[in-house]
């Protein structure tokens, strides 16, 4: 049983067409030993978090009750997109199982949302947000180390606390980058192949192994986001994640979640005046 | 690609003898079981050895399953029961004549002798591409061969293709739309009984079957209420041969006429989507006018509306107008426009 299905072309070329449906199965799978897995960790093995330093006095009275951490309009662009991701995977992957209703309309509608969104999310994060925020540093893989050989019972000195978003988020985001590249880059070329509004159906513009490749790219990247989905959504509703994930709700997260977890000098927030840009490396209030 | 023709893979042959072991097997077997009516579809795809099932579950022992019989409110027509069958008997013939103009229109006698009505609504689509077993759309794959800039696709579709172009073959399907039957099936929840035009489904649905019918399901019969009984009939079936061949596009009409109007109609064509499309927006345009040719003008100006064609099959849109025009205001009231 292979991951990939193979058929053979007119012209005699064996070529692939899109990769074996039961990836699905596996990858949601995959999402529910993830939760088993970390819920067990959590429960048996996690040690009590610790970390270097302590709130300084002198910039913590400067912290106000509610601390902006995202701007509205990222936070529209993270539901317009997780409306899309959803509609996506639904209309994707439901009628594989059994599900018989007209997909394809709303998945290439969604597709075009989400592809808007991720362009407008682009622009907006070069621009407008601290655009190397999200991306991993020095500090993070030393902490990491740190974190992991504490883990192990070794010594080492506990890791600093967070920038404004943590090791694990920026490796996450870097994941549906990937995926959410090779699905949008692999789903625009594959509009060509239905009648859309965009453009005529051309489906000569590239060879069957290319377009064959394309579906496997664009099916492997899919089942990928079943898995990363599922676990977005796991950490989104663990208690000791609520508000991270409120302040992706309302826009800002308590004073004293902010002062607990994060590093004021990585993620420094000064208490002045109040501001919009909730995204900025100094965020001013 | 290679075709051995003439030479099935082996398969497990079942002969079941009632509906009941015949569902029981297909079951058992799910998407490995083949169900095999006259078998006049069936040996096409078992020769080429493009479908290569491992079991056949032949029906041709299940008596329970053929036959005409007349029900309180209509009849029921076993889905074993020949075309020919459906063809003579004589209470099609007089209260159901669409039907029975629709299956003799069906290929020729001796198809007709051994097809049966079951395996005519349940037919796979005639598309080449797809028949020949390359890696199309319907057939799994990723690409529909017939609907390229070069793709030969005089036969296909112009209205609700999506991604594939195929057609439904079937010529009694649109007659027992507009006779609005309704269909028996045998499912692992139990009996289920759809309307006629809800058993037929498009590639927006699934694009690798033509009907409802789901692995392990078994359509067992086909009753025709008496509503349209007697009722003013039309089909017509327009094939490039006219000994023996599929439609390049059927229309059937079942209507009722009171004091020169419309009172009631059903109307359906097949040959113009993946599924046999009841034209119901036709249908409430007609109801309550004069069944003549400026009403089947106008009528066949609205069913070919959003009709979209391939690169060999424009000429099925002025074909379909002129079919509905001739369905609603007859063949003599009609006039040729070039």
């Amino acid at each position: 049983m292979g991951i990939l299905e193979w058929a053979t072309s007119p012209w005699g070329q064996h070529v692939p067409i899109h990769i074996a449906w039961f990836l699905i199965w596996v990858a949601a799978i995959a999402g529910l030993v993830f939760f088993v897995v970390h819920v067990i960790y959590l429960r048996y093995f996690a040690r009590a978090e610790g970390f270097a330093g302590a709130v300084t006095p002198e910039l913590a009275v400067h912290v106000p009750e509610r601390v902006p951490r995202h701007s509205l309009a990222a936070r529209m662009f993270h539901w317009i997109m997780a409306v899309a991701m959803f509609t996506l995977l639904f209309t994707a992957f439901l009628p594989k199982v059994g599900v018989r209703f007209n997909w394809v309309a709303y998945h290439w509608i969604a597709g075009t949302v989400l592809t808007i969104s991720i362009v407008f999310h682009v622009i907006h994060a070069i621009f407008w947000m601290d655009f190397w925020s999200i991306w991993p540093d020095k500090v993070d893989l030393e902490d990491a180390l740190k974190r992991v050989r504490r883990f192990m019972g070794h010594p080492a000195p506990p890791p600093r606390k967070f920038a404004k978003y943590p090791l694990e988020n920026k490796l996450y985001h870097g994941a549906i980058i990937a995926t959410g590249l090779s699905v949008i880059l692999t789903g625009v070329f594959m509009m060509f192949r239905v009648r859309t509004i965009f453009f005529p159906r051309n489906p000569y513009l590239f060879g069957d192994m290319t377009w064959g490749l394309m579906y496997v790219l664009h099916g492997l990247a899919g089942v990928g986001l079943i898995t990363l989905v599922m676990v977005h959504v796991y950490f989104a509703v663990r208690p000791e994640k609520l508000d991270i994930t409120k302040s992706m709700i309302f826009g800002s997260m308590k004073r004293e979640f902010y002062l607990k977890h994060y590093d004021q000098e990585r993620w420094a927030v000064e208490a002045s005046t109040l501001s919009s840009k909730s995204d900025g490396k100094h965020t001013q209030v | 690609m290679a075709v051995i023709r003439d030479v099935m893979r082996a398969f497990e042959l079942y002969q079941p003898n009632s509906a009941a072991d015949a569902q029981k097997l297909l079951q058992q077997y799910g998407t490995d079981a083949w169900v095999m009516a006259g078998g006049l579809d069936s040996f096409d795809w078992l020769k080429d050895r493009i479908k290569r099932p491992k079991v056949v579950v032949d029906l041709s022992g299940v008596d329970e399953l053929k036959g005409i019989r007349a029900t309180n409110d209509g009849i029921e027509i076993g889905a074993m029961t020949t075309l020919t069958e459906v063809v003579r008997s004589p209470i099609v013939r007089e209260k159901y004549g669409l039907l029975s103009e629709g299956a003799e229109l069906a290929a020729s006698p001796q198809i007709r002798n051994q097809g049966t009505i079951g395996g005519n609504v349940s037919q796979d689509a005639r598309c080449w591409y797809y028949r020949a077993g390359w890696p199309c759309y319907r057939a799994g794959g990723n690409i529909c061969y017939a609907d390229t800039p070069m793709g030969r696709n005089r036969e296909h579709a112009i209205l609700h293709a999506q991604r594939c172009v195929a057609v439904n073959p079937s010529d009694s399907a649109p007659a027992l739309i507009a006779l609005d039957a309704k269909f028996v099936l045998r499912t692992r929840e139990g009996e289920r009984i759809v309307d006629a035009e809800d058993y037929f489904i498009g590639p927006d649905i699934d694009i690798t079957r033509l009907h409802i019918l789901r692995p392990g399901d078994l359509l067992t019969a086909i009753r025709i209420p008496s509503t349209w009984a007697g009722a003013r009939f039309y089909f017509e079936k327009v094939r490039d041969r006219n000994v023996w061949d599929f439609a390049l596009l059927n229309v059937a009409s079942a209507m009722v006429v009171s004091d020169g109007r419309i009172e009631r109609i059903r109307l359906a064509v097949n040959g113009a989507a993946a599924r046999p499309l009841r034209l119901t927006a036709v249908e409430d345009a007609v109801r309550g006018k004069a069944p003549d040719a400026t009403t089947g003008l106008m009528a066949g100006r609205l069913a070919v509306e959003g009709a979209v064609p391939l690169q060999f099959n424009a000429y099925k849109i002025p074909l379909m107008r002129n079919l509905v025009k001739r369905a609603i205001g007859g063949v003599e009231e009609a006039t040729w426009a070039s």
